[in-house]
């Protein structure tokens, strides 16, 4: 990760004393947390030229998202000020991660350079088709000064001329739309697709202990809300914003054209409605900012009353609730209609300036005709043009918002992906020793290693441990001892800060991902179930086994019976209707995954807190037969899970202050004899 | 335009939108005003033209430069106005509308709070949410534009083709031809497209549903090191996503052609024709002039049918999604107590019964019955018939099998979840005739899973407390949770915690959630293995303290593992769906096989096969 200031690891120094074990699993509606949902960015009055039904819910989605998800960014700031700074310096409680200056420029112009022939070209069919629309004023002003003296010579050249023309304008305007749009999509969806990739195969690729501190929710928002605003800015608001300023230029350039004084009216009418514009947005920026702070204030509190409404309801808070959200309620709503004001008087605004300059322009040209040094058509085609030129004005505010949120958007996105994983892949990939026949077990080497967070906070000094192949190691010790750290770095979830890992003699850094995770695996305390059927998610730890296969693992486990009793059996789906699976058979389908990998290694952190007895029992019985000479370190609260090792390592600050046989410890005088005689009182 | 184009599945639109009269009636004379001001901008606008003819035809025509100062007076006039006006109308509604949007968004809160637990574990939050949010907001933008402009729009095109056909009728039909046919290709178009909006928005919600869980499951993706499987399955959804955005571009495509080109024939066919009227003498240069002008005023409005329709259409579905929720009936006696139809007894107060009430007599489970509403219908239900009786001042550990149903039994009592047969009484009153609110004051909860809201530490703990509850009662429940560790906290007990805080640990967030549970010394006590994360020390020392919590309440505590049923004076076995065995401890190893095997482990009944090489 980069060098930023770590608060947090502070925090888990003198807070978080259970960093060990790894941050509790953030309820997943907090993924929504951020989710600002358009709040009225845009009246939809904006979206005026459109007669497309774009659907509405698209229109929304996400306008706004980005300022939105910002904003719960610096809810958690203001959070982490009043509680005492301990926090307040770690860029990771903000949403927004730091990146380079110009990262967010570079990042777009990335995406964009591989389909530069198609934004070329894409340009080109814009200009085409509005010259073409903005053709037929001209016509009129043709038809009514040649036109019309010409018929009345019997002439119908020029009106066929205009007929024509007119045809061949419309014509050609309809086909260039239909281009425009075809390739224009086809680039937007190129780099939305390009971009959606990059995030979720960046997000893989960081290690464990960035997800650990940038918590899901955001990293949800990342590759949801914020794609979709840059999807909208480029779906709708770029090629209108183009579409705006071609056509603005192009009328004032044939106004100057048909005539210098009504031309440099309109060109002069800019002026006033470009502060205009730079007024409200600056006004607008304030009121957003505000405004989707208070959005996210009440997202939070809605996504956690609804995730937590067991307790919500156990404890009567409903009132309490309703008040606060009241609250958070009415201060969006304020907010909320401030920018509706702020809307309003954008529109009033740019609305004077243009009816007064459509003022000014007739009565200047008018007054030409009455002196007859002005055609009348050359008029009629200027006021014809003036009603276009000022259409678009009220679609500006709508789109300078959405340009504002996309902005923050990528600004963001290009912060995430400018985070380096710790953990990195190998350059050049080696491949694990052939076993030797002693075993499916391998040796594994802490050579000279230490831990340290970034910022310094040492989380294991230097040691070295030697765990022989086939061995079966438990660690135990308090909260925060550094036993998961350990077992992370084994499971290349860390590197360490010095020294190696080696498995066999090989470097776990020398190995490509499917090489390492034949060797080692982890089972962690959150047994995850991904959506799909139970032999689904006991099939992740081998993708290519047979069914037989599966309910072989499920067996051996213990998990095959409550698995055959759900509705569908292996078939289950765990989201759908009946597939209810409770905490311990959770921990159960996540052991038949480890079976089913049958690695060398095999990791269990705190992975069978939830199950009862038997339960664990099956667990240790599968180790014993299953998993029979695999190199096994067992991480547990429970001292039960120590009667199968061979060898037992305590571990306090960092350190490991015991190692030894489990008989050998209990016989001692240390840690470790105190904690197994608790135990066995508790169990009396 | 729009009544043309009714389909029949406006009128369900219609309907559905009906439905938020009563939202909306609060604020429906700014409403109607803000509608007649936009009526009257447009028509406004409309006028516009008339007087650019006036001035063309006139002073022009006349060579009289005075009169042209008086024409553009006129028209800088009523570009005011129209100014003016556009922003009345926005003034007018900017504040009701943003109020109606919260209105509605406090409504859907506060059912939800009391709507039944089962309803919550059927309905995802994100979807609950994504009510609150979008589709508010939607409704909000509904009511302030698709609404008012359907109605604006509707008039505008009436009065602007009386308009047009008044002043040269021929070209007017003219103009008019197009209308017909764009209406019916929107139509067509709009049903063509939303099926592909619909099915694009699916394909959304299936790549975020693989973005969720690739992130929430990281660590079991790396631990078996399956990413390129994830990215793979990333990758072919988002190509399908791409391929649907693709077929809608070209449905949108097509009809921005259509919507392009068409209106602009009829521009040039009419000019055609007024230019050779003109020339003919039977027109003048400003009504045409007026006239052209006139139609590209109209333009937008016509257009803009189409789409109106179609937010209006997505209106109506947020708004169908918002009474969805609205419509789920709220448990009863959720917050202002109401009769039931069974005629309640008087609740009791918590702490001293009053005389009358049945003497103390713990909790009993008569016959209980309980399935998941969700569940299938020839699926057997999770609790069979219940029968149990924890005596008052008791503790009764609850111990069965993995997945036997413990921890839905516990949802029963504070009556999360309704029992679906028999009943359950505490001293005597059956809980179905005590007010949830008085119910939950009396059964005090801790969950399995321990959930902290974004608040200080303290706060957190002393949502479980009565009114009077302060410092003293805080600091000793934290004592007996052996939760001393928040003193060592930034802030000590003010310390923010939850998912705006700071994150704790599963232990640490367990020993909280057991403080909560105790802190206001409830009468009964429901604990959900209250220990599992707590590392042998520290639960040895919550035992210890708990035990004297427990000596005077009557608990139920869902237990595991033998150190938690040491806690408890008796043991009730659940298996099957029954309590197949009650006793202490001791009793129940000796007599019953099941219990010994899930307390020990050792008596393995033959139900877990050992071999199975996997390898």
């Amino acid at each position: 990760m980069t060098t930023t200031a770590d608060g947090r690891a502070d925090g888990r120094e003198d807070g978080q004393a259970g960093a060990d074990s790894g941050p509790a699993p953030k309820p997943q509606a907090h993924a929504q947390a951020q989710r600002e949902p358009a709040a009225g960015s845009a009246d939809v009055a904006g979206a005026g030229n459109a007669a497309a039904p774009k659907t509405a819910t698209q229109t929304t989605a996400g306008t706004a998202a980005a300022a939105g998800a910002r904003n719960a960014g610096d809810t958690r700031g203001a959070g982490a000020g009043t509680d005492g700074g301990g926090r307040g310096g770690d860029p990771f409680d903000r949403d927004a991660l730091p990146a380079a200056r110009g990262a967010t420029g570079a990042l777009l112009r990335s995406l964009l350079r591989p389909r530069r022939g198609r934004v070329v070209v894409a340009t080109l069919i814009l200009l085409l088709q509005q010259a073409a629309v903005q053709a037929g004023p001209l016509l009129v002003a043709y038809a009514i000064d040649r036109g019309v003296p010409a018929l009345r010579r019997g002439d119908f050249g020029p009106l066929i001329i205009v007929a024509a023309g007119y045809l061949l304008c419309s014509v050609g305007a309809g086909l260039l739309q239909y281009a425009f749009i075809r390739l224009a999509a086809r680039v937007n969806q190129d780099v939305l697709l390009d971009l959606r990739g990059r995030i979720f195969r960046h997000a893989q690729a960081l290690s464990v202990d960035f997800h650990e501190r940038y918590t899901s929710g955001r990293l949800i928002s990342r590759s949801t809300t914020d794609v979709e605003s840059l999807r909208q800015l480029l779906s709708e608001g770029l090629q209108e914003l183009i579409g705006v300023i071609l056509s603005s230029v192009y009328i004032c350039a044939l106004l100057l054209y048909l005539d210098v004084g009504i031309g440099g009216l309109a060109v002069l009418s800019f002026v006033p409605l470009y502060l205009l514009i730079r007024r409200y947005r600056r006004r607008v920026s304030v009121i957003f900012g505000k405004r989707s702070t208070a959005i996210a204030a009440v997202i939070v509190k809605f996504a956690e009353t609804m995730n937590g409404i067991r307790p919500v309801r156990a404890f009567r808070r409903e009132r309490a609730n309703d008040a606060q959200f009241h609250a958070l309620n009415h201060r969006h709503e304020r907010t909320n209609g401030d920018g509706l004001l702020e809307m309003a008087q954008y529109v009033v605004g740019s609305r004077l300036v243009a009816n007064t300059a459509v003022a000014g322009m007739v009565l200047w040209g008018a007054y030409q005709v009455a002196d007859g040094s002005l055609e009348l058509g050359v008029l009629a085609a200027s006021v014809l043009y003036l009603r276009r030129l000022y259409d678009p004005i009220d679609r500006l505010g709508m789109f300078l918002n959405s340009y504002q949120s996309a902005a923050a958007s990528l600004e963001k996105i290009a912060g995430l992906l400018a985070q380096v994983p710790s953990v990195r892949e190998p350059a050049e990939p080696r491949e694990l020793p052939p076993l030797d026949g002693g075993g499916p077990g391998r040796e594994v080497v802490f050579d000279g290693v230490s831990f340290s967070y970034r910022t310094g906070g040492e989380v294991l000094p230097r040691f070295s441990l030697t765990l022989p192949a086939g061995q079966t190691v438990a660690v135990v010790g308090s909260t925060g001892a550094g036993k998961s750290t350990l077992a992370k770095l084994l499971a290349r979830f860390y590197d360490p800060t010095e020294g190696r890992v080696l498995l066999d003699g090989t470097d776990l850094r020398d190995l490509a991902v499917p090489e390492l995770r034949r060797g080692v695996v982890m089972v962690t305390q959150e047994a995850f179930l991904f959506s799909g059927t139970v032999a689904e998610n006991i099939a992740i730890g081998r993708p290519d086994a047979t069914r037989e296969d599966i309910e072989q693992a499920a067996k051996a486990i213990g998990a095959h019976d409550f698995i055959s009793g759900l509705p569908e059996g292996y078939d289950t789906d765990v989201r759908k209707r009946g597939g209810r699976i409770s905490a311990g058979q959770r921990q159960l389908v996540a052991f038949a995954r480890a079976l089913l990998a049958d690695p060398a290694v095999l990791i269990l952190d705190e992975a069978t807190s939830s199950l009862d007895v038997p339960g664990e029992r099956a667990v240790q019985r599968a180790m014993d037969t299953v998993l029979r000479g695999r190199t096994a370190v067992v991480i547990a609260h429970r001292l039960s899970t120590v009667e199968i090792a061979d060898r037992v390592l305590v571990m306090e600050h960092g350190r490991i202050v015991e190692d030894g046989s489990p008989a050998d410890l209990i016989r001692g005088t240390g840690h470790f004899a105190d904690l197994h005689r608790a135990w066995r009182d508790s169990l009396a | 335009m729009t009544r043309t184009d009714a389909p029949t599945k406006e009128r369900s639109a219609v309907r559905s939108l009906l439905r938020l009269w009563p939202y909306v009636r609060p604020v429906r004379t700014r409403l109607l005003c803000a509608a007649f001001v936009a009526v009257l901008a447009s028509c406004l606008g409309l006028v516009i033209p008339l007087v650019l003819k006036w001035i063309v035809d006139g002073p022009v025509a006349d060579r009289d430069p005075g009169g042209v100062w008086l024409g553009a007076l006129y028209l800088l006039l009523l570009g005011l106005t129209e100014a003016a006006l556009f922003g009345l109308r926005r003034w007018l509604v900017a504040r009701p509308l943003a109020g109606v949007e919260a209105a509605m968004r406090g409504d859907l809160y506060r059912h939800l709070q009391r709507l039944p637990v089962a309803f919550h574990d059927r309905w995802p939050s994100g979807q609950l949410l994504s009510r609150g949010t979008t589709d508010l907001m939607l409704l909000r933008m509904f009511l302030a534009f698709p609404l008012t402009f359907l109605l604006v729009n509707g008039v505008t095109i009436l009065v602007g083709f009386v308009i047009l056909l008044q002043q040269q009728w021929s070209l007017g039909l003219v103009l008019l031809a197009p209308v017909i046919p764009l209406v019916m290709l929107c139509h067509v178009f709009e049903s063509k497209y939303s099926l592909v909006a619909r099915r694009s928005q699916d394909q959304v919600g299936d790549l975020t549903t693989v973005v969720e869980e690739s992130v929430l499951g990281i660590r079991v993706i790396k631990g078996f090191g399956r990413h390129r499987s994830q990215a793979h399955a990333f990758r072919e959804l988002s190509l399908t996503l791409r391929g649907t955005e693709l077929t809608k571009a070209r449905l949108l495509a097509w009809i921005w052609a259509v919507i392009t080109a068409l209106p602009e024939l009829a521009v040039g066919a009419a000019l055609v024709l007024g230019t050779v009227q003109v020339a003919d003498g039977d027109l003048s240069a400003g009504t045409l002039v007026a006239f052209l002008s006139t139609a590209l005023a109209l333009r937008w409005p016509v257009e803009s049918i189409g789409f109106l329709l179609a937010v209006s259409q997505d209106a109506a579905t947020a708004t169908e999604r918002y009474f969805e929720v609205m419509d789920a009936r709220e448990e009863a006696q959720g917050d202002t107590p109401q009769p039931k139809s069974p005629p309640p007894t008087p609740a009791p107060s918590p702490s001293t019964p009053s005389p009358s009430a049945p003497p103390r007599d713990g909790i009993v489970f008569d016959g209980v019955e309980f399935r998941y509403p969700d569940a299938h219908d020839d699926a057997p239900p999770v609790l069979a018939h219940i029968d149990l009786h924890v005596r008052p001042g008791e503790t009764m550990a609850l111990v069965g099998a993995t997945g036997s149903g413990k921890t839905t039994l516990t949802t029963l009592v504070p009556r999360l979840h309704e029992v679906t047969g028999g009943r359950i009484t505490l001293d005597g009153q059956d809980i179905t005739a005590i007010p949830r609110e008085r119910l939950r004051e009396l059964v005090s909860v801790a969950f399995e899973e321990p959930t902290l809201f974004s608040a200080s530490v303290g706060e957190n703990v002393l949502m479980g407390a009565g009114d009077g509850d302060g410092e003293a009662a805080l600091g000793r429940a934290l004592d007996t949770a052996q939760a001393g560790f928040v003193h060592r906290l930034p802030q000590g007990t003010a310390t923010q915690v939850g998912e705006q805080g700071l994150s704790l640990s599963g232990g640490q967030r367990q020993r909280l959630a057991l403080a909560r549970a105790v802190v206001g010394r409830p009468r009964f006590l429901v604990l959900d293995d209250p220990l599992s994360a707590l590392d042998v020390h520290t639960e040895a020392l919550v035992e210890a303290a708990l035990r004297r919590v427990l000596a005077d309440t009557t608990a139920l505590v869902v237990a595991h593992r033998p150190s938690t049923v040491l806690l408890a004076d008796r043991v009730a076995l659940l298996s099957g769906g029954r309590i197949a065995a009650v006793g202490t401890h001791q009793e129940l190893l000796h007599s019953s096989d099941e219990y010994a095997w899930l307390m020990s482990g050792t008596r393995a009944s033959g139900a877990v096969s050992e071999k199975g090489d996997t390898a």
